[in-house]
């Protein structure tokens, strides 16, 4: 597949803080990427980075295979949307759509054109001329989205421009912008710290930290294979239930102990050989440990449950074994009094393994 | 029938709940007006009031006396028989030492200064605001360090070498001289307004114009422009009043023949010859005054605004 955007080491420095470290990136045409990371790890600096508004250390940028690095950010072929709006105040909608093209000197008939089409979209005609403060945040955003749409550009970048608005809009309006996608076809690159965002909308996740990429994957294999200690924490809510052993041999299979207890590691796949002695993580999602009649056999242990926590559809239990808590995710309608004893299993076929070194997956 | 009934039911449900309110403190505490924290604000309020008036009307009653009242020597009582005659001749007759045709020349030349150096100081002054919050060039910090050091250095030390600087551009005397100048020292209190004002605005708008393809003056004109009415007033009044008052440099960088109002007021109220009219002296000065005073009335709240807009982000 052809690529819309590269990122050929990239490094960027503010001063003495280096905010981004010899990053390397392709982004596929038509893909939506999504930039995930917690605040201040640089997502924003990259993406100014790839619009032209900061100028980086080091390091190339590629948009449809076209270098770059020293352009305008109007000559790049982006249109990017903000997270405060970033609409002109003094201008009306239609002005704000219209702006970018009246100073591209484009004639008032395609100026038009483009606006109707736009507004058609993203069904804004009735506020054409009113002012931002006249708006509410959703329809705000929504013009925001229309600035960058009317300058008919290959890649959209988004710079959290959800983050503003309260949780109902923010799912609506995540649902028109992957509508969007589908209809437009354009490539997007997307930065929020919100994983659920993250994990509806993207083709591909980058995670990012301190300014560099943890992992580059499908949604559904960052969440079930993170490649790290990090990724694996930052991902999912609640989080993944993290206990720390070592492995140990018995009868000549490999096992997981921790204060004492032997978890079978039957159903890992791992990477690298699972020596006795090597100190582990073991990283079990709440939806992957079993109890009672969920059971599958195979061994399983006794914990007394500690506290229960429904929350309608799910119901989440925090168990107590081994010297452990953790959180269990299973069916709303079933319900357990604080301190009932449940068998329980972890599924290890969905389970991770970090080195507790390196924290990387085994 | 059924609605009637639940609505009996309810309001006889407000009545128990009104019926069992006790008795002592309920709803808002009430407030003593005459508390002691009230008698000591408003009492320096007022005092405070009372000291900057007074003066003012010491100044407007005497003005407006004939000068035997004058003589009478109580300052505070109102005039007995209102006269406009020293207004008149602060005008268009008092003596100025040269001439004698009061302070309309001043007030004419000071307009003349006035307004060239209030458009040219703030057009400057906010352009590069503008540059130093939105376009980082190298070595800008350095220069924004230099122009605020410029800010403290005081006017005497600078005067001397500017004189030499204009007489070598033979502009000196002018009136095109004495704009430069009012420019110039202008600038730095100006700039740091505009540029703090400019940083102000959300970094996010600038970049949205930047992607739309807008260049340095398209962005300034049309998108950092509009939204800086407050700041654009706030200058105004401070290059007005200053230049307005400003004596030192009028004495200085022009000619009899130019000299600004304040200069000529100080002509009519120190002049040696005949009798000290008081009368005149006072009204002079009220004229001299009025100008800023308009500005402050016409645009104050515009000020208020401008200056918190300017102190608080967002
Ligand atoms: N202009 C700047 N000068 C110095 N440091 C900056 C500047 N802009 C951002 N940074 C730093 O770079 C880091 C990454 O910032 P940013 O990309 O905005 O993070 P994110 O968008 O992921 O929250 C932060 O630690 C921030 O403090
Ligand atoms: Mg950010």
């Amino acid at each position: 597949m052809a690529n819309s955007v590269s990122i050929r080491d990239l490094s960027l420095s503010f001063g003495a803080v280096t905010v981004l470290k010899d990053l390397n990136l392709d982004i596929h045409d038509g893909e939506f990427l999504v930039l995930l990371g917690s605040s201040g790890c640089g997502k924003s600096t990259l993406l100014n980075c790839i619009a032209g508004l900061l100028e980086p250390t080091e390091g190339q940028i590629y948009i449809k295979d076209r270098n770059v690095t020293w352009e305008e950010p109007k000559d790049r072929g982006i249109g990017m949307v903000f997270q405060s709006y970033a609409l002109y105040p003094q201008m009306t909608v239609e002005k704000n759509l219209s702006f970018g093209l009246q100073v591209a000197k484009m004639p008032k008939p395609d100026i038009d054109k483009r606006v109707a089409r736009a507004s058609e979209i993203l069904q804004i005609g009735p506020l054409l001329k009113r002012k931002p403060a006249e708006l509410s945040g959703g329809q705000r955003q929504r013009v925001a989205i229309g600035r960058a749409l009317v300058r008919d550009v290959d890649v959209f970048l988004f710079d959290e421009p959800l983050s503003n608005l309260d949780a109902k809009l923010r799912s609506e309006l995540r649902v028109e912008i992957k509508r969007l996608h589908q209809q437009l076809k354009n490539t997007m690159i997307y930065v929020t710290h919100d994983q659920i965002e993250a994990l509806t909308l993207a083709d591909r996740i980058a995670i990012m930290k301190s300014g560099v990429i943890q992992q580059l994957d499908d949604p559904i294999v960052i969440y079930n294979r993170p490649k790290n200690l990090f990724v694996a924490g930052f991902i999912g809510s609640p989080s993944m239930n993290f206990l720390r052993g070592e492995i140990s041999e018995v009868d000549g299979r490999p096992v997981f102990t921790t204060h004492g207890v032997n978890f079978s590691l039957a159903g890992y796949q791992a990477s690298e050989p699972l020596s006795a002695g090597r100190k582990v993580v073991l990283g079990a999602r709440p939806e992957h440990i079993a109890i009672d009649s969920d059971v599958m056999g195979g061994e399983a242990h006794e914990a007394v449950v500690d506290i229960e926590e429904p929350m309608g559809a799910d119901n989440l239990l925090w168990l107590k074994h081994a010297g452990h808590l953790m959180s269990v995710r299973i069916g709303g309608a079933r319900r357990y009094a604080p301190g009932s004893r449940v068998r329980m299993a972890f599924d290890m076929s969905m389970a991770s393994l970090f080195d507790a070194e390196t924290e990387d997956r085994i | 029938m059924a609605n009637i009934s639940t609505l009996n039911t309810t309001a006889a449900g407000l009545d128990a709940v009104s019926g069992r309110l006790g008795s002592g403190p309920s709803g808002a505490r009430p407030r003593k007006v005459l508390s002691q924290r009230n008698i000591i604000l408003y009492g320096l309020l007022i005092v405070a009031a009372l000291y900057y008036l007074l003066p003012l009307y010491v100044m407007i009653v005497t003005s407006m006396k004939g000068m035997p009242e004058i003589r009478l020597g109580n300052i505070f009582s109102p005039p007995m028989e209102i006269t406009f005659e020293p207004w008149a001749k602060a005008w268009a007759s008092a003596c100025t030492g040269l001439n004698c045709d009061g302070l309309s020349r001043g007030f004419w030349n000071s307009v003349r200064i006035l307004v060239p150096s209030v458009v040219v100081s703030i057009a400057v002054a906010s352009v590069s605001g503008y540059a130093l919050a939105n376009w980082r060039f190298k070595g800008s910090d350095v220069f924004f360090s230099i122009l605020i050091v410029g800010a403290f250095i005081p006017y005497q030390v600078m005067i001397y070498p500017i004189v030499i600087l204009l007489r070598e551009l033979g502009i000196y005397g002018t009136l095109t001289g004495l704009i430069i100048v009012h420019t110039i020292f202008g600038m730095p209190i100006l700039t740091l307004l505009f540029r703090n004002y400019f940083t102000s605005l959300p970094e996010e708008l600038f970049k949205a114009a930047r992607i739309d393809g807008a260049g340095f003056w398209q962005i300034f004109l049309r998108i950092m422009l509009p939204m800086s009415l407050p700041i654009f007033v706030v200058a105004m009044i401070l290059q007005v009043t200053g230049i307005w008052n400003d004596f030192l440099f009028g004495v200085v960088f022009t000619r009899p023949d130019s000299y600004p109002m304040t200069v000529q007021l100080n002509n009519i109220v120190n002049s040696v010859q005949g009798v000290k009219e008081y009368n005149v002296n006072m009204a002079a000065t009220l004229l001299t005054g009025a100008v800023p005073l308009i500005v402050y009335f016409v645009s104050g709240r515009l000020f208020v605004r401008g200056i918190a807009a300017g102190a608080v982000k967002g």
